[in-house]
C-alpha cells in the first residue's frame, strides 16, 4: 500500500539519476531499474519495479517549564550544565517524578492526531551505555505507550504545481513519552568527550509512523503538517534546526507483492528539505546496491548535508539489546474521562482526556477550510497561507485593514510578497514590510489613486524598508493617477495627433489597435493613467 | 521504655558517681527499665526534658560507646562533630522549653545506603568510597527535622547484597552477642592455642551494621534497609526489633537502591514501642517518591493489648522449610503455644506458592540490580579508572575495580535475564509467580487471620569462619528463605527478638501483617514482646570501657 499514487514524485527523482529515460507512465508502477541504474520501461527488461516504503521515527521536544521528571527548566542555549537537577545527573537514591504537563502535551497531541488514548500507560527503562546517559537507561514507553493508532492527513503538490494536490494519510502507530539524552561533544583534538546535561531528562513525544510513504516529499509533507500541528497545539515548538523536531527516517524497497526488504535507519536529518533529500538518495542507494547484486544490510545510517548522501554511522555498529525492563519507580500512569474521573478528585492530581479534548485548538486542516470558506480563497492558496511561518496571520490582518477584496489580497501575499520573503530566507514575521503598510499600500490601488504597476514600484520601495508610508512614496515618486480629465484628455490627444497610422487603422475595423495607443498614453503618463479612463477617452476621440 | 533505663543509667556514672559503681547502677537501671516498659512509650525525652541528662550529654555518651565498640566495626562513619553541633541545638531547644518532639536529642545511626548531605555514603563499595551525597535522604532529612542526632553510617554488605553483613569493602560486622556474657558462658571452652578472636558470631545483614549499633547500644534507633529480608535478618540475630514497613509506606528517595520494587526502608529498635514512634515520624507520602501512597498517615501510640482472644494468628505449613533448625522450631511452636493458651486462635496455613519465591527474588533482584548499577559508570561521580583508551574501556575498567564479584555476578545474571530472548522466560514468568505469592497473603488475610508468625532465620548466628565457607549466593538464598516473601508481597514484617538459642544467641520471631496495618502488627508484637520477656544482652567488652554500666543479671525468661 505504500507505493500507492506516490509515482509522480518518486519518478521525477530517479530521472536525475545516470540514462534517466524514464518512460513509466502508471504511478502505481513506479520504474524498474536496469544493471546500471539507469531506468527502463517497466516489462521490457522483465525486472519488477521496485517500490520503496518509508516509515518516520519523530522526537518532538514537549514544550514545558521543567524536564519529564525532574524540576530543572528546560531551555534551549542556556550555558552547559546549569540546568540539571541531582536526578538528571542520575545521583544515586534519586527517583523519577512524572511532570504532569507533559502528560497533557502528549494527550493533546494524540488527540489531534487521532489516536486512541490508553488510560493506562506503563513506563519502562530501555539501557545503553552512553556518555550523554547517566543512569545507563532512558525511561520510556514500550510496552504500553500512552496513544496510539492515531493517522495524520498530510497534502501534498504533484510536479510542484500548486494547482495539483493530493491529500494522503499516514497511520500513527503510537505516541510515546520518553526522556530526552545529554549532548556528547567530542572533541578529538584532545581525544576528551565533553558532556552537557542540560538536555538530559527533557520530555520528548516519539511519534512512530507506520511505512505508509514512499519518497522524501511525502515524508517531508507528513513532517510539515505534524510540525505544524504540534505548534499550533503549543505541545512542543517543534524548530528542527533547535533540535525540538528530529526526524529518523526507516527507508527499504521491495518488488510489488514481495515482503518489505531490509530497512536502514536514517538519522541525523535536521531540515525538512534535508529529510526529502535524505530519503530520496537513501531510496536511489539501496535500489543500487541491489541492481548491482549488492544487498542491504540492517544498519543505521547518517545524513551528510554538505555531501547530500547517507553514511554508516560507526558507533551504532553491532546489534543491542536494550534490556527493557518495567520502571518500578513509577506506578502505571492512569488517565480519566468525564465518565471515569472519580468524585472528590483533587483536579490538580488527575489528566482528564475529556478536559482537554474541549479546549483543543482549530488544527491546521480545520484553520484552511475556515480561511477558504470565509475569504472565498483557494484551498491551495489557504494551504500556503497556512504552511508557511505567519503568514496566515499577516494575511488576515492585512484583509482586516483594507477594503480589498481578500482574494485580491491573497494575489499580492502569494506573488509579490512571498516570494520576495523567499528570495531573502525571511519569514512573514520578519518582512520589512508590515502588514500595515501593505494595507495601506493596496487601500491607495483599490481607491484609485495609484495603478497596480506604481504600487508594485511602491512595493519595491517598501521593501528597502527605509520607514516611508506608501502614501509619502507616491508623492515622492508624483505615482498618483492623474485625476483630471482634461489634461488626460490633452495627452490622449497628442498621441491621436502622433499616430496617424494607426488611427486609420482603428477607424478602418481593427479594433485591437486601440491598446497600442493606450499604452503609448501610459507611457506618457509613466503608469500614472487609469487605463480604463484613458480607454473611453481614445474611444470617445476616436468616434468623433 | 529502654532508652529511658538506659539514659538514666549512663546519667549516674557519667555526672556523679565515677567509675566502680557500675554494677549497682546497672541494676537499678534494669529496675527502672522495666518500670519503663509498662510507661508511655519513648520516654528517653522525659529524662531529656527533666534534665536528668542533656541531648549533648547522651551525644557523648553514645559517642563514647561507638569508640569502645570499634572492634564491632558496626560503623563505616562516625559523624562525630556533626553530632555533637546538633545534639547543641537540640539542649537549646530543650533550654527553651520547645523540643521538637519526641525523637529530639536522641541519637541514632543510619544505614550507609542512605544519603546523607555532608556525610559520606559508600553502599561499602570502593564505587562510592569518598562519595558526599548533596543531598538527604527523605528519611534521614525526616529524622533530623524531628532533632534527631545522627551519629554515623552503619556498615552493610556492598551495596545491600547479602545476608552477613561480611561482603562490604570495610570488612565484616562482629555480632555484639558475640561478645556478650551469654554467649561467652554457653560456648563450648576453647583451646588456649585458639586465637580468642575466632569465635565471633556474624550480625546477619545486610543492615549488619545498624542492628549491632542498636544492640550495643551505642544509639537508640537505626536505619536499615529491607530488600528480602535484610533489617529484619539482623535484627533476630542482632536480638533487636527490626521492622520492614508495608511498601509505599515510607520514602525510598536518596535509599541507594538494591531492587527498587522490594526496598523499604526498615527500623530497627530495642523495642517494639521504639519501632511504632521511629515509624511514626518516617511514615507518609512523598513527592519525591512517586511509589509512597497518597493516603495521610496517623502516627499512633501502641496500646497495651490485655485480650488476645479475638485474635487470629496463622502459623503458614511452607515455613516449616528442610534446614530449619530444631531449636527455631522449638521456639516458634511455643510461640503459637504462647498465642493459643492466652486464648488466641491458632491455625495452620497454606502460602502454596512460598516454595517458588526465593528463585523468582532472585531473578527479579539481579534483573534490578543489573539495571540500577548502570548508572556507577565512572563519569557523574564515584570512582573513575585510569584507564583512558576509550569511554567504553572507562567503563569497563571502572566497573571492574569498584564493584566486588559479587555484585558484578548479580549485574551479570540480570542481564541475561533481561536478554531479549530471555526475558519471556525468566523475569516475566518471576512477576507471574510474584503474583502467585502475594496472592497466597491476600486469601490468607481475607479468610481471616490477622497476623502470621513464622520464623525469620534457619538458625541462630554462626560463626564468621564458619559463614565464609558458603558463597554470597548460597548464604543469601539460605537466609532470605524466610523473609523475602513479605518483599515480594509488599507487606509489613517485624522481627521480634524471642529467646536465647543453647549458644546463648538471640533467635527471633516473625510477624507478618496485612498490608498498611503496621498498628495491628506492632500491637501484637508488643503483646508477644511483653509475654517473652527477652533478656537484655551483658557486654562483657563494652563494660570495660564504659564504667560497666550495660551488664544485667537478667536470664532468658522464656525458652
Amino acid at each position: 500500500m505504500a507505493a500507492r499514487g506516490c509515482g509522480g514524485v518518486w519518478r521525477r527523482a530517479l530521472q536525475r539519476g545516470p540514462g534517466g529515460s524514464c518512460s513509466a507512465s502508471r504511478p502505481r508502477r513506479a520504474v524498474a531499474c536496469n544493471a546500471r541504474g539507469g531506468a527502463v520501461p517497466v516489462g521490457q527488461s522483465g525486472l519488477a519495479p521496485w517500490v520503496p516504503v518509508v516509515g518516520l521515527e519523530i522526537h518532538a521536544q514537549i514544550t514545558s517549564n521543567s524536564k519529564l521528571f525532574s524540576g530543572s527548566q528546560v531551555q534551549f542555549a542556556a550555558p552547559p550544565n546549569s540546568l540539571v537537577s541531582f536526578f538528571d545527573a542520575s545521583l544515586p537514591g534519586t527517583l523519577p517524578v512524572l511532570n504532569r504537563r507533559c502528560v497533557e502535551a502528549a494527550v493533546m497531541t494524540g488527540l489531534a492526531l487521532n489516536c486512541t488514548i490508553n488510560k493506562k500507560s506503563l513506563f519502562d527503562r530501555k539501557h545503553y551505555f552512553y556518555a550523554d546517559l547517566p543512569a545507563g537507561y532512558q525511561i520510556t514507553q514500550q510496552r504500553v505507550p500512552i496513544a496510539v493508532n492515531g493517522s495524520l492527513s498530510y497534502s501534498l503538490c504533484i510536479d510542484n504545481k500548486m494547482s495539483q494536490m493530493v491529500t494522503k494519510t499516514v497511520r500513527i502507530k503510537q505516541i510515546q513519552l520518553e526522556q530526552d539524552s545529554g549532548k556528547s561533544l567530542h572533541d578529538d583534538a584532545r581525544s576528551q568527550t565533553l558532556v552537557d546535561l542540560n538536555r538530559a531528562g527533557v520530555g520528548l513525544m516519539e511519534v512512530v509512523m507506520e511505512p505508509d510513504m514512499c519518497c522524501g516529499e511525502e515524508a517531508a509533507a507528513a513532517v510539515r503538517e505534524l510540525q505544524l500541528i504540534l505548534q499550533t497545539l503549543g505541545s512542543s515548538q517543534a524548530i528542527m534546526a533547535e533540535g525540538q523536531l528530529r526526524v529518523d527516517a526507516n527507508v527499504s524497497v521491495h518488488h510489488p507483492g514481495e515482503p518489505y526488504g531490509v530497512r536502514t535507519e536514517v538519522k541525523n536529518i535536521n531540515s525538512i528539505r534535508f529529510l526529502t533529500k535524505a530519503v530520496d538518495y537513501e531510496i536511489q542507494r539501496q535500489i543500487k546496491e541491489l541492481e548491482n547484486g549488492g544487498t542491504v544490510v540492517n544498519e543505521t545510517r547518517a545524513f551528510d548535508s554538505k555531501l547530500g548522501c547517507t553514511v554508516p554511522m560507526r558507533d551504532k555498529e553491532g546489534k543491542q539489546d536494550y534490556r527493557f525492563m518495567p520502571e518500578p519507580n513509577l506506578p502505571p500512569l492512569i488517565l480519566y474521562d468525564a465518565k471515569s474521573l472519580p468524585a472528590n478528585v483533587n483536579h490538580q492530581q488527575v489528566v482528564n482526556i475529556d478536559w482537554i479534548h474541549e479546549r483543543l485548538p482549530d488544527l491546521p486542516s480545520v484553520k484552511r477550510a475556515k480561511l477558504v470558506e470565509l475569504y472565498g480563497i483557494l484551498p491551495e492558496h489557504s494551504f500556503t497561507l497556512v504552511n508557511e511561518d505567519g503568514l496566515m496571520e499577516f494575511f488576515e490582518d492585512v484583509v482586516k485593514r483594507t477594503q480589498m477584496k481578500p482574494k485580491k489580497v491573497i494575489g499580492w501575499i502569494l506573488s509579490d510578497l512571498l516570494s520576495h520573503l523567499k528570495q531573502h530566507s525571511l519569514t512573514a514575521n520578519e518582512s520589512p514590510i508590515s502588514s500595515f503598510l501593505l494595507a495601506d499600500l493596496l487601500n491607495l490601488l483599490e481607491n484609485g489613486d495609484i495603478s497596480s504597476s506604481a504600487a508594485k514600484q511602491v512595493f519595491e520601495e517598501l521593501w528597502k524598508g527605509e520607514g516611508k508610508t506608501p502614501l509619502e512614496i507616491v508623492k515622492e515618486k508624483q505615482l498618483e493617477l492623474i485625476q483630471d480629465q482634461e489634461e488626460l484628455e490633452q495627452i490622449c490627444q497628442a498621441v491621436i495627433d502622433e499616430r496617424e497610422k494607426e488611427v486609420m487603422a482603428i477607424k478602418e475595423g481593427n479594433k485591437k489597435v486601440i491598446n497600442k495607443l493606450i499604452g503609448l498614453v501610459r507611457k506618457a503618463t509613466r503608469g500614472r493613467a487609469n487605463p480604463l479612463l484613458v480607454k473611453q477617452i481614445l474611444e470617445k476621440k476616436l468616434s468623433e | 521504655m529502654e532508652s529511658l533505663g538506659v539514659a538514666a543509667k549512663w546519667r549516674r556514672p557519667g555526672v556523679r558517681c565515677g567509675a566502680g559503681t557500675g554494677r549497682e547502677d546497672g541494676r537499678s537501671g534494669v529496675r527502672r527499665r522495666g518500670v519503663g516498659r509498662h510507661a508511655a512509650r519513648f520516654s528517653a525525652p522525659a529524662a531529656l526534658k527533666e534534665g536528668q541528662i542533656t541531648p549533648t550529654e547522651l551525644c557523648q555518651r553514645c559517642l563514647a560507646l561507638v569508640r569502645s565498640t570499634q572492634f564491632l566495626n558496626a560503623y563505616i562513619t562516625v559523624a562525630e562533630e556533626t553530632a555533637l553541633k546538633q545534639a547543641e541545638e537540640s539542649e537549646k531547644r530543650y533550654q527553651r522549653g520547645q523540643p521538637l518532639g519526641e525523637l529530639d536529642g536522641i541519637p541514632i545511626a543510619v544505614k550507609d545506603n542512605f544519603n546523607t548531605a555532608g556525610i559520606e555514603t559508600t553502599c561499602a563499595s570502593n564505587m562510592l568510597k569518598g562519595y558526599i551525597s548533596p543531598y538527604n535522604a527523605t528519611v534521614v532529612q525526616k529524622l533530623l527535622d524531628q532533632g534527631a542526632v545522627l551519629l554515623g553510617k552503619t556498615n552493610l554488605d556492598e551495596f545491600a547484597m547479602g545476608s552477613g553483613s561480611t561482603d562490604g569493602v570495610f570488612g565484616p560486622v562482629r555480632n555484639p552477642w558475640s561478645y556478650s556474657r551469654q554467649y561467652k558462658e554457653k560456648s563450648i571452652p576453647r583451646s588456649d592455642s585458639e586465637p580468642e578472636n575466632s569465635n565471633w558470631v556474624i550480625a546477619g545483614g545486610s543492615s549488619g551494621g545498624s542492628a549491632a549499633a542498636v544492640s550495643a547500644f551505642t544509639c537508640f534507633a537505626a536505619l536499615g534497609s529491607d530488600t528480602g529480608g535484610s533489617t529484619r535478618n539482623p535484627a533476630a540475630h542482632c536480638g533487636v526489633v527490626g521492622l520492614k514497613p508495608t511498601y509505599g509506606l515510607i520514602s525510598r528517595h536518596g535509599l541507594i537502591p538494591l531492587v527498587n520494587s522490594m526496598d523499604v526502608p526498615g527500623i530497627l529498635t530495642r523495642c517494639v514501642d521504639d519501632a511504632a514512634v521511629v515509624l511514626g515520624s518516617l511514615a507518609g507520602h512523598d513527592p519525591k517518591d512517586s511509589t509512597t501512597v497518597q493516603d495521610i498517615f496517623q502516627p499512633f501510640a501502641l496500646p497495651t493489648l490485655t485480650d488476645v482472644s479475638k485474635l487470629s494468628i496463622g502459623i503458614p505449613k511452607e515455613y516449616h522449610v528442610p534446614g530449619l533448625s530444631s531449636e527455631i522450631l522449638a521456639v516458634w511452636s511455643k510461640a503459637a503455644d504462647l498465642f493459643k493458651n492466652a486464648g488466641a486462635k491458632v491455625v495452620e496455613v497454606s502460602l502454596p506458592h512460598t516454595h517458588y519465591s526465593i528463585v523468582c527474588y532472585h531473578v527479579l533482584c539481579t534483573a534490578e540490580v543489573a539495571s540500577n548499577m548502570a548508572r556507577f559508570d565512572g563519569l557523574e561521580y564515584g570512582h573513575r579508572s585510569d584507564m583512558s583508551k576509550s569511554t567504553e574501556s572507562m567503563y569497563a575498567a571502572t566497573r571492574r575495580e569498584g564493584f566486588s564479584d559479587v555484585v558484578r555476578g548479580r549485574i551479570l545474571s540480570g542481564n541475561y535475564f533481561l536478554l531479549k530472548q530471555n526475558y519471556e522466560d525468566y523475569f516475566v514468568k518471576a512477576q507471574k509467580v510474584r503474583r502467585l505469592i502475594a496472592n497466597d497473603f491476600v486469601k490468607v488475610f481475607g479468610s481471616g487471620i490477622d497476623i502470621l508468625l513464622t520464623p525469620i532465620t534457619l538458625s541462630d548466628a554462626i560463626p564468621y569462619v564458619e559463614f565464609i565457607k558458603e558463597d554470597n549466593r548460597t548464604r543469601s538464598t539460605q537466609d532470605d528463605i524466610l523473609t523475602q516473601a513479605a518483599n515480594m508481597a509488599g507487606l509489613p514484617a517485624v522481627n521480634v527478638p524471642t529467646a536465647l538459642s543453647e549458644r546463648g544467641l538471640p533467635i527471633g520471631l516473625q510477624f507478618i501483617g496485612r498490608s498498611f496495618q503496621e498498628k495491628q502488627l506492632l500491637t501484637v508484637a508488643k503483646w508477644f514482646e511483653k509475654q517473652v520477656q527477652f533478656p537484655m544482652i551483658q557486654l562483657e567488652e563494652v563494660k570495660k570501657h564504659d564504667d560497666g554500666v550495660l551488664q544485667h543479671q537478667k536470664s532468658a525468661s522464656f525458652s
